[in-house]
């Protein structure tokens, strides 16, 4: 059903009408809504000048606390994005091997990463890599930051997939094996590209979850991403929290529209490329839905 | 399990490849790293041209000098309350100047040099707010309390003297110095240095007072390895040179002047082997 | 070697993120299945704001919006909802941010939901004469409910992780409780940090079994 106009009759003179006037009910209340938090702000002295302006007029809130930040959650977005993809495949492929001695420690993996709160394994990393390793003090945090993004992800991306691979209708492993195909090559060649038309829109609100998540090791291992430089900027500015917060969560929301823009034109794209294939595009019954966690900031 | 380690391995070989693009970083005897705090004026603060300015990077300065190291050389990284123990355990950084109360469970890990500035846990109001005045004051439910979630002084708060307070605990003491501001809470305690560092501001003066509670004593020590007693002799000499030269009162004069808090003489050195 | 537990009252503290897991999580199910129905509703405006609502909360980290809870709705515009203290008030105001946040999840996991029910479900029912609300209330909504518990579970396990940022607003959870526990008894980091995580993975586990069973039984056999 994704031709959601299904659910309602197309609206005739008197449904128009009321369509309007719930419109115009809803603009009205939204607008209350906004005047009496935007009063409420001034009332309080949190619009006034001096509380904003260093954003605009200051650029070395750019230059020394933004911009860094920035580029440090980028860097570790990346690293984990990269690197928590081709793994949960992997995982998520093992998971569905016939050989019980593949899939049930790889299942068990997964269980395992998806339970443990992020923050825990960014600090357990922190300390094992310090104490076994000889990675360099300066980039350590960002080890443990992809160390700890890594781990969940991969187990979360590696139930996508196969929630994915499963919701193909069960003719197409079939088929392949009907012209003798290997498992591998069922997989690789059949099930693996039809998944991943199903499995995008899920993958997408996951790769945004690793953004977000990458603020996770701010606030105890010390890396200097974009939410933690709220910290410094409200102690250097007067704590001027509120317009920090929302500067920052303004350029959280803008990184991760982008994000979701390019994946909404790739999968815009595979789904034109793929259309001959009759794949099941309904999201179907496992389409998973994972959600960012996000202990908190000291 | 083969397909954990060889994801753990794939882990660390993307790891090690982004390492070597990375590269830099200390470890060379010529250099000196130093944890200090990032985010409290007064004391250890990283400010808009990228400097390092307050108290603690002061002593830590000068104490890196006496050691015989320049400016050039020093590096300073953040050393958030939760890691300052491993920062050190891990080699990360010689020694830490960062609002560093010596304790007995922190002496289990780490040893201490000084202390080199005696704080007191105190409250900060609004100005005109003389509401407070003793420790009395302090323990009514009418009272809220603000300070940053699991640090020493919302524990003392909690369980020493005011168990009955209204404590409200956030992220960092910039949310508290809003709820200050907004008269959502009435009071903000920890360290009176740090206190003292907020509220001297340029934004902040006239604005709030310390009420001069001594609540608690926190002498501030600076952090070093354990049993690294050779280091601790040398920095408790440069401590108690930077003392008789007149220059901690010049320092605690620069950064706790102007909210006029009483920052007492320096304290005599206790951390010795 | 676990002596130093006595001064803490581990279990209070997992009681409290018990707690609000429940509350958000209830909360988020009637709060998301609302936008849910804003974004499939024949009036354009509410389908803007579902949208509008989805795209900025999901992509904003939750640690922002608990904070802006805390900083916005009570210091500034005095919303107390209700509690006494601030830490009634702090525990009402991170459920309101957890369910702020997380129904934007339940909202896209239900929506993939009615995308599974077949077309013919919904005609049928409009051919009766049944309005949007009935069609969606009585029709789609129990089938497409019976096809996501499995993505819900999801969303179920991640708030009850996410309760840990409540923290920063100073609700005595189970992580305010690590920290405190970090600061002071600095010499055990490691055993604190197993005790938690024993924790979430007792919590979350079982959870996650169960419910995993039940989206088994209750699928839809199409």
């Amino acid at each position: 059903m994704s031709d959601l106009t299904v659910l309602y009759d197309v609206p005739g003179p008197r449904a128009r009408i009321r369509n309007w006037f719930y419109t115009a009910l809803f603009l009205a209340l939204l607008l209350l809504l906004g005047w009496w938090v935007l009063s409420a702000m001034a009332e309080k002295n949190q619009l006034t000048e001096d509380k904003w302006s260093p954003f605009i007029t200051d650029s070395r809130v750019w230059t020394t606390y933004l911009l860094p930040g920035l580029l440090n959650t980028l860097k570790a977005a990346g690293l984990s994005i990269g690197i928590a993809l081709p793994l949960g495949a992997v995982l998520g492929i093992a998971r569905l091997s016939e050989h019980r001695w593949v899939s049930i420690p790889a299942g068990t993996v997964v269980e395992f990463f998806r339970a443990i709160p992020v923050l825990l394994m960014m600090v357990f990393a922190n300390t094992l890599y310090a104490q076994f390793t000889t990675i360099e003090s300066e980039v350590r945090p960002l080890y443990a930051v992809v160390t700890g993004l890594v781990l969940y992800n991969s187990s979360v991306i590696a139930e996508i997939v196969r929630s994915g691979i499963l919701s193909l209708p069960l003719g197409q492993t079939d088929a392949a094996k009907a012209i003798g195909m290997r498992k591998w090559q069922t997989m690789v060649f059949v099930l693996l590209p039809q998944a991943v038309t199903a499995m995008l829109p899920a993958l997408v609100s996951q790769l945004v979850v690793i953004v977000k998540d990458t603020a996770l090791g701010g606030a105890m291992l010390g890396f200097g991403e974009l939410l933690s430089q709220v910290r410094e900027i409200t102690a250097n500015y007067g704590a001027n929290t509120i317009a920090t917060f929302t500067v920052v969560a303004l350029l959280f929301v803008l990184l991760n529209f982008v994000l979701t823009s390019f994946a909404n034109w790739l999968e815009a794209r595979v789904r034109r490329g793929k259309k001959a294939t009759g794949a099941v595009v309904h999201a179907g019954v496992t389409d998973t839905v994972e959600i960012e966690e996000t202990p908190s900031k000291n | 399990m083969n397909k954990r380690q060889a994801g753990i391995a794939a882990t660390a070989l993307a790891l090690a490849l982004t390492a070597t693009a990375c590269g830099g970083g200390s470890g060379d005897s010529d250099e000196l790293t130093i944890g200090i705090k990032f985010d409290q004026p007064g004391l250890g603060l990283k400010t808009p041209d990228g400097k390092y300015k307050g108290f603690d990077v002061d002593v830590a300065k000068y104490v890196a000098k006496e050691l015989g190291y320049k400016n050039k050389d020093i590096t300073f990284k953040e050393a958030p309350s939760a890691d300052r123990e491993n920062l050190l355990v891990n080699g990360d950084v010689d020694f830490i100047a960062a609002t560093y109360s010596i304790t007995p469970e922190r002496k289990e890990k780490v040893d201490f040099a000084g202390p080199y500035l005696m704080a007191h846990q105190d409250l900060l109001v609004r100005k005109g707010d003389n509401s407070i005045d003793s420790e009395k004051d302090l323990n009514k439910s009418s009272l809220k309390l603000c300070s940053v979630t699991g640090s020493t002084s919302a524990q003392n708060v909690k369980k020493k003297f005011a168990s009955k307070a209204d404590l409200q605990e956030y992220g960092g003491y910039s949310e508290c110095l809003t709820g200050l501001q907004n008269k959502a809470v009435d009071a903000l305690t920890t360290d009176d240095s740090i206190l003292a560092g907020f509220a001297s501001q340029e934004e902040h003066q006239g604005k709030f007072k310390l009420t001069g509670l001594n609540l608690s004593d926190e002498p501030y020590g600076i952090g070093i390895k354990k049993g690294d007693t050779e280091l601790q002799g040398k920095i408790n000499k440069a401590l108690k040179k930077m003392v008789k030269d007149g220059s901690w009162e010049k320092f605690a004069e620069k950064h706790f002047g102007p909210s006029g808090y009483e920052y007492g003489e320096a304290p005599k050195i206790t951390e010795t082997s | 070697m676990f002596d130093f537990l006595e001064d803490y009252d581990v279990w209070e503290a997992f009681w409290v993120t018990i707690q609000l897991t429940l509350y958000s999580a209830i909360g988020s199910l009637i709060w998301g299945t609302v936008l849910a129905a804003m974004r499939v509703s024949p009036v354009p405006v509410m389908r803007a704001f579902g949208t509008l609502y989805i795209n900025t909360v999901r992509n904003t980290p939750l640690t922002v919006i608990i904070v802006a809870t805390s900083l916005g709705l009570y210091q500034t515009m005095g919303i107390e909802l209700g509690g006494g203290d601030s830490k009634e008030i702090g525990f009402r105001l991170a459920v309101l941010g957890l369910i702020a946040y997380h129904a934007s999840f339940v909202c896209e996991s239900l929506r993939s939901g009615i995308n599974t029910v077949p077309v013919g479900q919904a005609e049928a029912a409009r051919a009766l004469g049944l309005n949007f609300l009935q069609v969606l209330t009585l029709i789609v909504l129990p089938q497409a409910f019976r096809s996501v518990v499995a993505p819900l579970a999801n969303v179920l396990i991640a708030l009850t992780k996410n309760t840990t940022v409540a923290s920063a607003i100073g609700v005595s959870e189970a992580a305010l409780l690590m920290k405190e526990m970090i600061e002071i008894e600095s010499d055990v980091i490691f055993l604190v940090f197993a005790i938690f995580a024993l924790g979430f993975v007792l919590l979350t586990l079982p959870v996650g079994m169960l419910l995993g069973w039940v989206s088994k039984r209750v699928a839809v056999k199409r």
